[in-house]
């Protein structure tokens, strides 16, 4: 049996499909067979994120529909053995999601993977309830913003009384709070919100804190998920939450300006004490 | 952190953000288990006591608050100022 994640937010914009690509990516690399599924029906984008937007010949939808199977709609991806992408389908007819066909596609999928990656769409439509109905987790993207916050307040009161395990009255879907698009210098300036006051707004356990990158865009110009970047302060945040996800615990980073960059630091620290 | 830090992180917009973020949350939070019936409920306790006093919607506030096992309804009604004299 697989596990189910569904990489949620609320607000449209802040990371969900970025993260997808990272989480699913990272859990991979760890050696977990895992498949990422795009349930933004009618936009899909994590294709043209995880860089196969060529290869995709049939959809989410037409496996529902039945038109093609499983294995001819799963895209495997070329740098990471055991990741696979079930890429969204471009229909306009917003009613294609059906309930029954969602589960048996997660169903067939569960008997087969490690983890299911559920990217959701933005917003509290069909697609959005959906891609969370079936979750064991539920990764909560977060940027230090008033309407992100606000949004993702909303989505846990969702998670919380409208999904299978809340309605079957089963233990709750596990929440992780993910702050993306964090940067410690404003935080500092005052002109940010803190890891501090989201977490204290929020209330769930936080998984990770993915600092403003410019490795990001540079990653999605290339359709490469930013984990692959290694170096990257984005790509090692992104692997500190995968281990914490899977159990291990490591200290947070990139929250404090002091540790940013440590080259910066030893150079800033002895040009202070030539001054002196 | 220095009292000067202090006093320049309690004016940042930040904390102002911080503590709008708590208010509209709380609110939002408090009205997220209410049944779907109240709204309704409040209008039709609004029009039964408009036939008999001169009253005005934001006067009448209907609440449901769990505690334990129980749950409370909460009526409150703010007479206006007239409907005082005649009593």
């Amino acid at each position: 049996m697989a596990k189910i994640i569904v990489v949620t937010s609320g607000k449209g914009g802040v990371g969900k499909t970025t993260t997808s690509a990272a989480i699913s990516s990272g859990l991979a690399l760890q050696g977990h067979k895992t498949v990422v599924v795009d349930f933004d029906i009618g936009l899909r984008n994590l294709d043209i994120i995880m860089g196969c937007e060529r290869r995709v010949v049939y959809d989410f939808i037409n496996v529902i529909n039945g038109e093609a199977s499983l294995n001819q709609a799963l895209i495997k991806d070329k740098r990471v053995p055991q990741l696979f992408i079930l890429p969204a389908s471009q229909t306009r007819d917003k009613d294609a999601l059906s309930m029954e066909g969602v589960e048996k596609v997660l169903n067939d999928l569960s008997a087969e993977f490690d983890f299911i990656v559920c990217d959701s769409p933005a917003g509290i439509e069909t697609g959005a309830l959906m891609a969370m109905y079936y979750a064991d987790h539920a990764i909560v993207v977060t940027n230090p913003e008033v309407s992100s916050v606000r949004d993702s307040d909303r989505i846990l009161g969702i998670l919380a009384s409208k999904t299978k395990r809340a309605i079957e009255n089963r233990p709750p879907v596990q929440e992780h709070l993910l702050l993306t698009r964090y940067d410690p210098e404003r935080v500092e300036k005052g002109e940010m919100l803190s890891v501090e006051d989201v977490k204290e707004i929020l209330a769930i356990p936080l998984i990770g804190v993915i600092p403003e990158s410019k490795a990001v865009l540079k990653a999605s110009n290339t359709g490469t998920p930013v984990i692959l970047d290694e170096a990257s302060d984005a790509g090692i945040a992104y692997q500190d939450a995968i281990a914490r996800f899977l159990g291990e615990s490591r200290p947070m980073r990139f929250i404090s300006t002091e540790r940013k960059g440590i080259l910066r630091r030893l150079f800033g620290k002895n040009k202070e004490d030539a001054l002196v | 952190m220095s009292i000067f830090k202090y006093l320049k992180k309690r004016n940042s917009t930040a904390s102002v953000a911080k503590e709008r973020l708590q208010i509209i949350i709380s609110h939002e939070r408090s009205q997220r288990n209410a049944p779907d019936y109240l709204p309704k409920l409040q209008e039709e306790i609004l029009a039964v006591i408009a036939k008999y006093i001169p009253i005005s919607r934001d006067q009448v506030s209907v609440s449901l608050e769990r505690m334990g096992d129980s749950a409370v309804l909460e009526l409150n009604v703010t007479m206006p100022e007239e409907a005082l004299e005649e009593i």
